[in-house]
């Protein structure tokens, strides 16, 4: 079902947490809500959920409008399902019950069948007796989602539901986690700190920052064309390095002009371009060179940090063949399609 | 031995799982549970014989006469006040820790003051008051004329509801603490899931703070068990009137310690129950986000209405009435008076440190030294709260005078007479004899929701034993220490048999001096002192919640 | 040094001893210490003016009786008590019985004294007395229609008797008593008349009766003259008044139910001479009227006049079977009231 927040805003105490907060997600959608911690992300889906008023705006649901300045429709009410950070599943109850536990409104017998049908749509077949305890973390998980999914919500709430798994898990989870939200076709909305989590699993993203959304876009977009310095910034890695336009609208930097066009001009001729590590591609043969600073060895690649002469710093992924150490000058070349750039500071 | 990183995280809710030390280290722990015990095995022991007792002529009397109807009625007793004092306390917590609504964070606190009222001077202010001679029904009678009648306050019933305005408060205390920590949460997760808010209370908060409610449960039935004071105040026949009976109209200790005996089975059975109910206690991790339901406009005054009534009814008035009593004496403060102050103050904060450092040791030593052995060291160690006060008094004066008596025939006789009897160390660990299940109860509720994996963290970083305890257990233990340390100071400061019997010469407390008077029925005399008794017990109630409200709006 | 548990309990059990040798208490020579189930302040003026007068200092130890028997029992020859003051013959009886008190050759004690308010053996003396008798409302019944604590039991008191507990050893010494006048038998039928005749069940304390009575629950009651004696202080002109029971009875019965407060010197002493001499002091002038006086009892010294206020109820005759009768069948007599379901 289709959700929107129009213009919400929320305070505890003084503190402003959310501002002017906008978004739509159409029916059937994934979309993630990303941030640094304090942003506000978790205090949004929380607003969402009806754990909280707001204090101005609105936050509609498939049209009917649950929240208000004036009126909060009690969550009990709002039909969302929502996997909670620790899962809190409940102690004193098996997996079976913990997911028959939200369907009160069958009778007894409907409610154990789709109990058991939901815990086998997360693969957790042969569980169904055992108590939070006896699960594992990937487990527990997976009980708190078909638990949030069996009363078949409007829509589904997670927040940071991976952050206390292992890596390997999680990559694992995160991917399964989508198509069971996808197979159920399931509108779901999860906050998290994590790109990398939210790009897998989000169909949109919105990247939070102190209250407000920056950017509310397809990760594509967002790695891609950053609609502000701070969203380029904390999604993806690079640099930014001194620029101006010139006359014909060409971008140059100090390593030349750049191939491509701007994806939004800058109200200024004075900008800071973004530089992705791979924009800047190895080439030994190329006139321009750089001097190793750091390197970060990732495998397939190695992540090197070059100084230019200038002093300014740029990223470079580079396959890991090419094995240069700290202090040595390489020669590099740029690969620019488009350009994502800002105001100079 | 390292665990995976991820049962670091605050996460899932992790298996209760004990901590084992190494096998050297468990047994020294377990010696160390035993020596924590001996205070409470030494009355116990001494009533345990009492089993094998002469079984003459009085108890045959007391069985035909009189065991029938007080086994009866303390089990309706008992059940009463567990009910009681289980449904008032459990919705007070859960109103003033879920709710918000006008006068909250007031209640939240003054709730707990009716602990600090003995349970006689409660019994004696609601007799004094509703009997037909009092003024409630006098004015009833001028006004209506003299059919006017309100169900008579001496009465099964009537002791039923003063005891469990006394009790409640145990059981308020706990199940706040287990909601603070946990009920919101459940609530939101209920809510998720589409459960009302009160149907999210009896389907999710309620079973998941079973274990600690059954922990303040467990304490009321005992001291309900073991109360004299009010249930004799409304003649009302129970187990211990009966044991007082055989011991001091009878003059037959050895019946009394049968029945004593006797007295023991049900304590067992009672604490059998509590374990079953504890079962699966689990730690969910606070979440300090979810936030107060309002309760708006006519629903938030209900909530003041319905939690001011409680205080009134179970503080204000009897302690009002205790004031109005104790004008006229107010110039028989004197140096005595200040001095039994003092004492009280004293014994009370130092058996607060000592049993709740007892209680610590005992829960921490279970933890790294789990087991049946150890189960049961912990539980013997706390059944002394089910006791009548002089019956423990007599279990430990009794012992520790023969031993003097030996001593003192063995010492030098330029050694003088020992009387290890009536010390001030006697004193105290007679105390803690009686009121450790008191210090243990929270203690241990909070030292179970730590995570087991922290232990293992700790030891992992070369921090263990008594290290570990300090630097990680204590500072996460503070609020069920302060809450078993502000219950023991209030019963040390009420306790009277225990007090008259062991105290050294010149000890004399607040509660000692109630007692010279109410011996004889002189209230208005004893009102002064008693409320001092109430002044002084309330120092910690309200440091305690002040803390509380501090940490968790 | 890491600290280990068994460490730490080994330093507590070093520290805790040094702590109670240290405590260990021992008195001067000439000190006497009172064991005393009288409430204190009735007694510590009395003892502050010994102390006063003799320079003998003196220490009080408060306790219930039955505490204090236990006590002194299990202290045995280390007792630091010198003399036992408790109230009710009973108890006083039991601490005789098990062997606790010394039998005394006091001359002064003897004269003092009647012999019907001390132990025949010297091991104890009643110092003063208090009457357990008959009290009614003066607007609902004529003086002329009491007689005996017996009477109580017909029916014409239906619904208009008020009793204090059984539990209280004031009623098992009454009916002890009974049992000692009237035989067993008779007595029982005696307390199950009562018990039909009760108009509220068994009240916790005498003051409580006497407000009943007062508010017009019942009409009679039977309560220790004292106690009527205080209300009556507060309120002189309180609508009660005491009726002297069993004046005009025939042979044992005859005599209202007296009781006695009273001591004795505790056989492990070390000092009788010390005691002896204060318990002798309590038994005559100033002192023996104050002892009473305080409490609104009658003096067990003939020769002392009681309070003002005491001596205004009038002259009875007392019941002048000795006292310890009482102790010896309490234990019968609690046994024959829980028969007859006197609670």
């Amino acid at each position: 079902m289709r959700l929107e927040l129009e213009g919400i805003a929320h305070e505890y105490g003084s503190t402003r947490v959310l501002d002017d907060l906008s978004l739509t997600l159409e029916a059937g959608r994934i979309g993630c809500l990303l941030g640094p911690s304090g942003c506000g992300k978790t205090t949004a889906l929380r607003c969402i959920a009806g754990f909280e008023p707001i204090r101005a705006g609105a936050i509609r649901i498939n049209g009917e409008t649950v929240s208000t300045p004036a009126h909060t429709l009690p969550p009990e009410r709002r039909r969302i399902g929502m996997v909670f950070q620790d899962y809190a599943l409940l102690p004193h109850l098996t997996a079976l019950d913990n997911v028959a536990f939200g369907l009160h409104r069958l009778p007894r017998r409907r409610r154990r069948d789709k109990a058991r049908e939901f815990l086998r749509l997360v693969g957790l077949s042969r569980s169904d007796d055992r108590y939070p305890h006896q699960l594992s973390g990937g487990q527990q998980q997976r009980v708190a989602l078909a638990r949030a999914l069996a009363p078949e919500p409007r829509l589904v709430l997670l927040d940071e539901p991976f952050s206390s798994l292992d890596v390997d898990l999680r990559e694992h989870l995160v991917r399964e986690v989508r198509d069971i939200l996808k197979r159920c076709r399931a509108t779901a909305l999860m906050v998290t700190h994590d790109q990398l989590e939210a790009f897998a699993i989000a169909d949109e993203v919105g990247v939070m920052r102190a209250g407000r959304i920056e950017q509310w876009d397809s990760p594509y977009n967002l790695y891609h064309r950053p609609a502000t310095r701070f969203v380029a910034d904390f999604v993806g890695q690079g640099a930014l390095v001194r620029g101006r336009i010139a006359e014909d609208g060409a971008v140059e930097i100090e390593l030349g002009r750049l191939q491509g066009r701007l994806v939004h001009r800058p109200p200024t001729d004075e900008i800071s371009v973004l530089l992705r590590p791979d924009d800047v591609v190895h080439d030994d043969t190329s006139p321009l060179h750089a001097t190793v600073r750091h390197k970060a060895f990732r495998g397939a690649e190695i992540l090197y940090t070059l100084a230019l002469p200038s002093g300014e710093h740029v990223l470079a992924m580079v396959p890991s063949h090419h094995n240069h150490a700290i202090g040595e000058r390489i020669g590099i070349r740029l690969e620019t399609d488009h350009i994502v750039a800002f105001p100079r500071d | 031995m390292s665990r995976p990183a991820r049962t670091l995280l605050p996460g899932p809710p992790p298996a209760v799982r004990r901590v084992r030390g190494n096998a050297a280290g468990g047994r020294a722990w377990l010696l160390a549970m035993a020596v924590i015990a001996l205070p409470a095995v030494l009355p116990l022991a001494a009533v345990a014989t009492g089993f094998w007792g002469p079984d003459g002529d009085v108890v045959a009397h007391l069985r035909e006469h009189v065991l029938p109807r007080v086994a009866v009625n303390t089990a309706i007793l008992v059940t009463g006040v567990v009910v009681g004092a289980g449904l008032l306390g459990t919705s007070l917590a859960w109103l003033v820790a879920v709710f918000d609504f006008p006068g909250r964070r007031l209640f939240s606190w003054a709730l707990l003051l009716p602990m600090a009222v003995p349970g006689y001077v409660m019994a004696f202010v609601y007799i004094g008051l509703l009997d037909y001679a009092g003024p409630v029904q006098s004015a009833l009678r001028d006004w209506l004329g003299e059919g006017a009648a309100l169900p008579p306050i001496r009465s099964t019933g009537g002791v039923i509801a003063v005891m469990t305005l006394t009790l409640y408060p145990y059981v308020y205390l706990i199940a706040r603490n287990a909601f603070l920590t946990q009920g919101r949460r459940a609530l939101e997760v209920g809510r998720s899931l589409g459960l009302s808010p009160a149907r999210g209370f009896l389907r999710v908060a309620l079973p998941m703070a079973r274990p600690w409610l059954a922990g303040g449960l467990l304490l009321v039935a005992m001291e309900t068990l073991a109360d004299f004071g009010t249930v004799a105040a409304f003649n009302y026949d129970t187990f211990t009137t009966a044991i007082y009976q055989a011991w001091f109209a009878m003059f037959s200790l050895d019946a009394a310690l049968h029945l004593a005996a006797f007295l023991i089975l049900p304590v067992l059975a009672v604490v059998a129950l509590e374990r079953r109910l504890r079962g699966g206690a689990r730690y969910t991790p606070t979440d300090a986000r979810a936030g107060l339901l309002r309760l708006p406009g006519l629903r938030g005054w209900l909530a003041a209405a319905a939690a001011g009534g409680v205080l009134t009814v179970a503080f204000l008035l009897p302690f009002a009435q205790l004031l109005v009593w104790s004008l006229p004496s107010l110039a028989a403060v004197d140096v005595r008076f200040l001095e039994a102050t003092g004492n009280s103050l004293f014994l009370a904060a130092s058996g607060a440190v000592l049993i709740v450092a007892m209680a610590l040791l005992l829960s921490y030593a279970h933890r790294l030294r789990p087991g049946a052995a150890g189960s049961t060291l912990a539980r013997v160690a706390t059944l002394g709260y089910a006791l009548p006060g002089p019956v423990l008094a007599v279990g430990v004066f009794v012992p520790l005078a023969l031993l003097s008596n030996r001593l003192t025939g063995w010492l030098p006789a330029d050694w003088g007479t020992i009387s290890l009897q009536t010390t001030l160390a006697t004193l105290l660990l007679a105390y803690a004899a009686r009121f450790l299940a008191v210090g243990h109860t929270p203690v241990d509720a909070s030292m179970q929701r730590i995570t087991p994996s922290l232990d293992d963290a700790a030891a992992s970083l070369g921090v263990t034993g008594l290290r570990r305890l300090a630097r990680i257990h204590l500072p996460m233990l503070k609020t069920g220490l302060l809450t078993g340390a502000t219950l023991v100071f209030v019963d040390v400061m009420k306790e009277m048999p225990i007090t008259l019997m062991t105290r050294p010469y010149g000890w004399d407390t607040l509660a000692t001096r109630v007692y010279e008077f109410t011996a004889e029925g002189q209230w208005e005399r004893a009102a002064l002192p008693g409320v001092a008794l109430v002044l002084a017990g309330l120092l910690p109630v309200a440091l305690l919640t002040l803390r509380a409200d501090r940490r968790a709006v | 040094m890491r600290m280990t548990a068994p460490r730490i309990a080994l330093a507590c059990l070093v520290a805790g001893s040094a702590w109670l040798a240290g405590c260990a208490d021992t008195g001067s020579d000439d000190e006497i210490t009172v064991y005393s189930s009288r409430q204190e302040h009735l007694l510590q003026p009395l003892l502050d003016r010994y102390s006063e007068e003799t320079g003998t200092p003196v220490r009080l130890v408060t306790d219930s009786a039955g505490a204090l028997l236990q006590r002194l029992q299990a202290e045995g020859e280390n007792t630091p008590a010198d003399m036992l003051i408790t109230v009710d013959a009973g108890n006083l009886w039991q601490a005789a019985d098990l062997g606790l008190l010394r039998a005394i050759e006091s001359p002064t004690l003897a004269d003092n004294i009647p012999a019907h308010l001390r132990d025949p053996e010297g091991r104890w003396y009643g110092l003063s007395v208090r009457a357990r008798t008959i009290v009614y409302a003066t607007d609902r019944v004529d003086p002329s229609e009491l007689s005996t604590y017996a009477a109580l039991a017909g029916d014409e008191w239906r619904n208009r008797l008020c009793l204090r507990t059984s539990k209280k050893v004031y009623n098992q010494s009454l009916v002890a008593m009974m049992i000692v006048q009237r035989g067993e038998e008779r007595t029982e039928e005696i307390v199950r008349g009562w018990v039909d005749n009760l108009a509220a069940p068994p009240f916790a304390n005498d003051v409580a009766v006497m407000e009943a009575i007062r508010a017009g629950q019942c009409d009679v009651g039977i309560v220790n003259s004292y106690y009527f004696g205080r209300l009556q202080k507060e309120e002189p002109d309180i609508p009660l008044a005491l009726h002297w029971a069993n004046q005009d009875a025939e042979g044992r019965a005859r005599g209202v139910h007296v009781n006695i407060s009273g001591g004795g010197v505790v056989r492990h002493t070390g000092n009788a001479e010390g005691a002896t001499a204060l318990l002798a002091w309590l038994s005559a002038g100033e002192a023996q009227h104050l002892f009473a006086a305080l409490n609104l009892e009658f003096p067990a010294n003939p020769a002392v006049a009681p309070a003002d206020q005491v001596a205004a109820w009038g002259e009875f005759t007392p019941n002048p079977i000795n006292v310890a009768k009482a102790g010896e069948l309490q234990t019968e007599a609690v046994k024959l009231m829980d028969r007859a379901g006197y609670r």
